[in-house]
Formats: structure tokens, sequence, C-alpha cells
């Protein structure tokens, strides 16, 4: 499928990108997360277990187990502090 | 309802006034301001800059006043946000609801104000004199929110 991932505030920063346009075989939230880690650096450490980030699926918080549907807009960030 | 992100500085009396416009079944405004502090983490802070995720923002926002009018019976509420590069002492959020009585208005107010806190995707970094950092959620922001679900 293709999904288009979106990065924001300190996560941004450390990914070194704020956008991107992935082609991409898995199916979840999960798979996703899974599939950046892999690319080591900051990827591996950011998105490891226990860490603290959210994943929003067509701009909904879910929780890692949502399934992906095709051309989703997903976003990858810390957690929120506004107010 | 009024849900604005925007750069600029809101004017809380204008605000007020304009939910109580031309209607006379509004028996109480709960208003909350939040400002930017000089203070946070035991480090000055000169400036802050809000980032957000445009277009999640406003529907995150919309979602919980939702929430907060299936909670309550309110007349009116509006939620406005601030984006962009803040001094200390500028204001960042103002929300305001109109009920018919203050039980309603106060309860929403601070409902809807903890829910921000923890669901609407704004994020805060600061200048300090050791150099620009994130801030970090609060734990007592959850904490703050969970009260809403435990009840």
């Amino acid at each position: 499928m293709k999904l288009r991932v979106l990065y924001f505030a300190r996560l941004r920063e450390r990914f070194g990108v704020a956008e991107e346009t992935l082609e991409f075989d898995g199916a979840s939230a999960a798979d996703l997360v899974a599939h950046l880690q892999a690319r080591g650096g900051a990827w591996a450490e950011e998105l490891a277990a226990g860490r603290a980030f959210r994943v929003a699926v067509n701009q909904d918080i879910v929780t890692l187990d949502a399934t992906l549907p095709d051309h989703a807009e997903v976003a990858i960030f810390p957690p929120v502090t506004g107010g | 309802m009024k849900i604005l992100v925007q750069a600029e500085a809101f004017d809380l009396g204008a605000e007020v006034a304009a939910m109580g416009k031309g209607r006379t079944d509004i028996g109480a405004i709960a208003s909350f301001v939040g400002l930017a502090r000089d203070l946070n983490e035991g480090s000055g802070v000169a400036a802050m800059t809000l980032e957000h995720y445009p277009g999640m923002t406003e529907k995150a926002l919309a979602k919980l006043v939702d929430e907060a009018n299936a909670r309550w019976t309110l007349l009116d509420v509006t939620v406005i946000h601030r984006v962009g590069r803040l001094l200390p002492g500028d204001p960042i959020v103002l929300v305001a609801v109109a009920s018919q009585h203050r039980g309603e208005a106060f309860a929403a107010c601070e409902f809807i104000m903890d829910y921000l806190k923890t669901q609407a995707p704004f994020w805060k970094k600061e200048e300090t004199p050791e150099g620009e950092r994130w801030v970090e959620a609060r734990a007592s922001d959850d904490a703050a929110a969970a009260r809403w679900t435990d009840s």
C-alpha cells in the first residue's frame, strides 16, 4: 500500500524529515513502526518499545494494532503539550 | 461554536461579549485563558514556539467540544489556540463556555482544557539559557484528563 507519513515536533527534528510517501507491504500501525525502526539510528531509538510516541491515522489517534487503509495519512509524534 | 487556531492574539472581553450578543437565554459564561510563563522546570523561558498538526488540530478540538456538548447542556463554546512564537505573558489558549447555569459552564470549561492538554496535537518548544528544548508531556495532565472517565 501507499502511505503518506508525517512527523512532528521533536520526532521531525530527530528524523530530519517532516513528510514522506512510503510504499509499504504491512497491515497495521505496529508494522509501520517496525518498518521505520529497522532504519536504525534515531528511528530505532525513538520508536523503541517503551518510548512515548503517538500514531494518528487519517487524523485520529489510534493504538498500534490499528489497520492502515491504503493511501492513509499516518502521523507519528511525541505526546502533545499544548494549552 | 467557534474553534480557531491562529497566530494572532485574541481578546477575551470581545470573545465573551460575542457569545452573549443578541441572546438572553445565557445565564453563565465561564472562561479560561492560558498564558506563556517565564519559568518552567527550573529554567528561565525567553520565548516558546507552538507547533501543531494542521487539519488534525481543528478536528481534535471539534471532537472534544462535541464530547462536552454530549455531557452538559451548553449554549455556546469558543476555543481559540495560538501557534507560532510567543513571549512570556502572551495568551496561548482561550476556552469560554456559555450555559444556563454556572455549574455546567465551569465543569465543561475545565473538561475541555483537560482534554485539550492531552488530545489536541500541539507541541511547545522553549528557548532557555541552556538552549532550545521541547516541553515533555506531564503525567499530571494525563491524570487530570482521566478524572473525567473515572467518575
